[in-house]
């Protein structure tokens, strides 16, 4: 009897991937270990195993097919005896016709990576909204808007800044020839060479005060953690050489490197690599923290983090790493560092977030609207310095605050809002500031309890209610 | 180029053939010492707060060592940094200023004793965290390296600090890449309280790179000369593109670890044992005297020059102004 072979989970993110290539033909004996394809995730190239023993009955899934879902089937497995039971090919997603093409095609569609069934037609409105949002700020009208992913958009913005002046370099694990443990690297090596294009040892501590002391020397290093998790091993370079040495120098000393990397949870990867550090930085004098969720947002705050001659932190996400969004195509495109950006204009009440967590107002948003409450939606693009004067602004308006985050609730940046709000639009509030933010515990592995452990959507469409007063 | 043995004997190298550079030799150190001494009786009247390292005894070791760098070299080191500053060059008054935390020292007496720097003399600091220093000026020397400017960066760091892991991650990056460091570890023998016999399972402070395969030489660090000569050979390795080099300088504190340390951990006979047998200033002198470089004379005009420099220091450091309240927000950001 035929069994079917799924599309396998390559990485702790991956919900879909590509089919590169089949490395099996139908009607060809496999046994366990043999590789039966090559298939491509987010993150790499990964080779896939045979497990059992066996006959390749069909072939499901023609290699070149992207957006394959995990645990779909993609060929058939025929045991001894079995008679080649005929199979029609699933009509999938599609084969494409050059890679290009196909590329371009995925990039048009906003890819969900955590699935948490989510209704499809939210998609093309969060969509629409972003965009909105790009055209009313710095781009100019006209600009032409290109789709392309977080991850390219970071990987563009180095490429850039790279071209445009020679001290600027990249160095940290894997960013070289693996092309980037996530994949923002990719193709700089290539580009820049193995000069400017650095594989570091794994040495957080070590490189990061390298990092500081090359910046002292006169370069501009950007300098990756493979993910923020591992950056506490370098904290004390990050705080005390990067972050202070330019006021203990009497301001003789610049520092101008970018620390950046992936912050907050992935996916099931538990308390040690599901960390947000984004008040822990944000409460630093001497450094500056950006968390963008937006594609632009991305390659404007990192391009801007380059060029500044101050010690930049950069809190980027795995999971939105493969969300795609309109980024304008212009010769120069630099968002400034430290200015929120109003991404929805609403009456009732203020939702603001930072990093993934935008994605999440976007949602409730929506819910609210069903429900005939229109939210305001703020994203803090920076955290340091802080721009809580549009919060307090659209808090003078709505008279209503949910702020929402991934961190712990005590000193959160929630926490800081809501004290600002309360100092500087106390006679404007008609409720106390809600926080919505990641429970107060370290993060359990259990699907379910890490659900449980992070901010969703519908905890916010209920703080939201609850402030408005409706149930 | 490993070896067990000090680098250098009294007249080999090139220095003690040059009567201005043992002169400069002598003034330096006489410098540093006066200066120390000064600062630790500003510190007593309560005019330096916080901590201060004293520098008095170890000398030799920055005074030989600077005098073989080029233009263009750079210097970083921890917090026991006075020293280093008057070698580089930097302004006795400046330093003294900012030890009082006065808005004409170096760090507009925001840094105090532990943090100042100098980039027109390509001083990096005056770092407060043991071993911290060590990847930054790893860091310093890949800058150096990227550029192909030809700087070599030296980098201080003591017995104690030579425990971290950094220092560690720094070494293989360093060999790894081949960069232009010479790395210094100023062997006082006691990491604040603890002697290195208590402290370290390997003594031998010149061997902790060979790991790495980076190579050490152990030095007499009370003898300038020795100092100097091991300073030259070493710098050049590191200048040609041979990668990292570590020099053990055998040196010794007179004074306890900061001010406020009663130096219980060892008996006082030992520390006047060394001031006695080993003293990098007085037996220098006396060299010098013996050699017919110097007079008694020359010595005594030379100590009178010095000593009025230092107190024109200390008047400075003590009727400078404090910084104005405005000063406490800038700098923060560039």
């Amino acid at each position: 009897m035929a069994t079917q072979i799924l599309m396998p989970a390559l990485s702790p993110t991956m919900e879909e991937g590509k089919i590169a290539k089949w490395l099996v033909k139908e009607g060809q004996d496999v046994h366990s270990g043999d590789i039966l394809a090559e298939i491509e995730t987010d993150k790499a190239t990964m080779e896939f195993e045979a497990v059992d023993e066996g006959k390749i009955g069909k072939i499901l899934v023609p290699e070149g097919t992207e957006g394959v879902k995990v645990n779909q089937p993609i060929a058939t497995l025929l045991a001894d005896g079995d008679a080649g039971e005929e199979a029609e090919p699933v009509a999938a997603t599609q084969t494409g016709g050059g890679r290009e093409e196909t590329k371009r095609e995925a990039r048009k569609e906003v890819r969900e990576e955590e699935t948490r069934a989510r209704p499809a037609a939210r998609k093309a409105d969060a969509l629409e909204i972003a965009e909105a949002a790009l055209s009313d700020t710095e781009v100019p009208a006209g600009t032409e808007m290109v789709t392309i992913t977080v991850r390219e958009a970071l990987r563009d913005a180095m490429a850039e800044e790279m071209r445009r002046d020679k001290t600027v370099f990249l160095m940290g694990e894997e960013v070289a020839q693996y092309q980037g443990a996530y994949k923002v690297s990719q193709g700089l090596l290539e580009e820049f060479g193995p000069e400017r294009v650095i594989d570091t040892p794994i040495t957080e501590h070590g490189f990061a005060g390298l990092g500081v002391g090359a910046a002292f020397g006169g370069l501009r290093p950007i300098v990756e953690f493979m993910t923020w998790n591992f950056a506490m091993q370098a904290m004390d370079q990050l705080i005390n050489s990067a972050a202070k040495t330019r006021y203990m120098s009497g301001g003789q000393m610049n520092c101008p490197v970018v620390f950046r990397g992936p912050n907050g949870p992935a996916a099931r990867v538990a308390a040690q690599h599901s960390q947000d550090y984004s008040s822990w930085y944000a409460h630093v004098p001497g450094l500056k923290v950006v968390a963008p969720y937006f594609a632009a947002d991305a390659k404007g705050l990192l391009k801007s983090a380059i060029r500044d001659p101050n010690p930049v932190i950069v809190l980027e996400n795995e999971i939105v790493y493969g969300r795609s969004f309109p980024v304008p195509k212009m010769e120069e495109y630099l968002v400034p560092i430290g200015k929120a950006r109003v991404i929805r204009r609403g009456k009732d009440v203020t939702l603001v977030a930072h990093s993934i967590c935008v994605g999440l107002i976007l949602e409730a948003a929506e819910k609210l609207a069903a429900e005939g409450i229109d939210a305001e939606l703020i994203d803090l693009r920076s955290l340091r310095p802080l721009d809580a004067q549009t919060v307090i602004e659209s808090v003078k308006k709505t008279n209503r605050i949910v702020t929402v985050e991934q961190g712990w609730p005590i000193c959160s940046i929630g926490s800081e809002l809501a004290a600002q709000v309360v100092e500087h639009a106390f006679d404007y509030l008609d409720a106390p500031p809600a926080k919505i933010t990641g429970k107060d515990v370290p993060m359990p592995y259990a699907a379910n309890l890490e659900k449980l452990a992070l901010p969703h959507a519908d905890e916010i469409v209920a703080a939201a209610k609850a402030v408005c007063y409706r149930s | 180029m490993a070896s067990a043995q000090p680098a250098a004997t009294i007249d080999s190298g090139s220095s003690a053939a040059d009567p201005a550079l043992a002169r400069k030799f002598y003034s330096d150190m006489l410098l540093i010492r006066r200066f120390e001494e000064k600062a630790g009786q500003l510190y007593g009247m309560g005019l330096i707060g916080g901590f201060c390292h004293l520098y008095i005894g170890q000398e030799a070791v920055v005074v030989g060592m600077q005098a073989a760098l080029k233009e263009g070299d750079q210097v970083i080191t921890a917090y026991r940094d006075h020293g280093h500053m008057l070698a580089s060059g930097m302004n006795p008054r400046g330093v003294m200023a900012e030890l009082t935390g006065r808005e004409t020292g170096y760090s507009k007496g925001k840094g105090g004793s532990m943090h100042m720097f100098s980039r027109e003399k390509n001083f990096f600091g005056g770092h407060g965290i043991v071993g911290a220093q060590v990847p930054i000026g790893t860091g310093l020397a890949f800058s150096n390296k990227y550029k192909k400017n030809g700087a070599v960066t030296l980098t201080y760091f003591g017995d104690g600090a030579a425990n971290q892991g950094q220092v560690y991650e720094s070494f293989n990056m360093a060999q790894l890449w081949k960069l232009p460091v010479v790395y210094i570890i100023e062997n006082n023998q006691y990491a604040m309280g603890t002697s290195v016999e208590r402290s370290s399972a390997e003594t031998h402070f010149f061997r902790r790179g060979a790991s790495f395969g980076i190579p050490g030489e152990q030095v007499d660090g009370m003898d300038v000369e020795a100092v100097h000569a091991a300073g030259l050979k070493a710098i050049e390795f590191a200048r040609s593109g041979k990668g990292p080099i570590i020099l053990e300088m055998k040196t010794y504190r007179y004074r306890g670890h900061s001010m406020s340390d009663p130096a219980k951990y060892r008996t006082r006979e030992e520390v006047q044992e060394v001031r006695e047998k080993r003293d990098p200033i007085d037996h220098y002198g006396q060299r010098l005297v013996q050699r017919g470089t110097l007079s008694d004379a020359d010595l005594k005009q030379i100590d009178k020059d010095i000593r009025a420099t230092v107190n024109a220091a200390a008047e400075f450091a003590t009727e400078s102004p404090e910084p104005k309240p405005d000063e406490l927000y800038t700098d923060v950001l560039a």
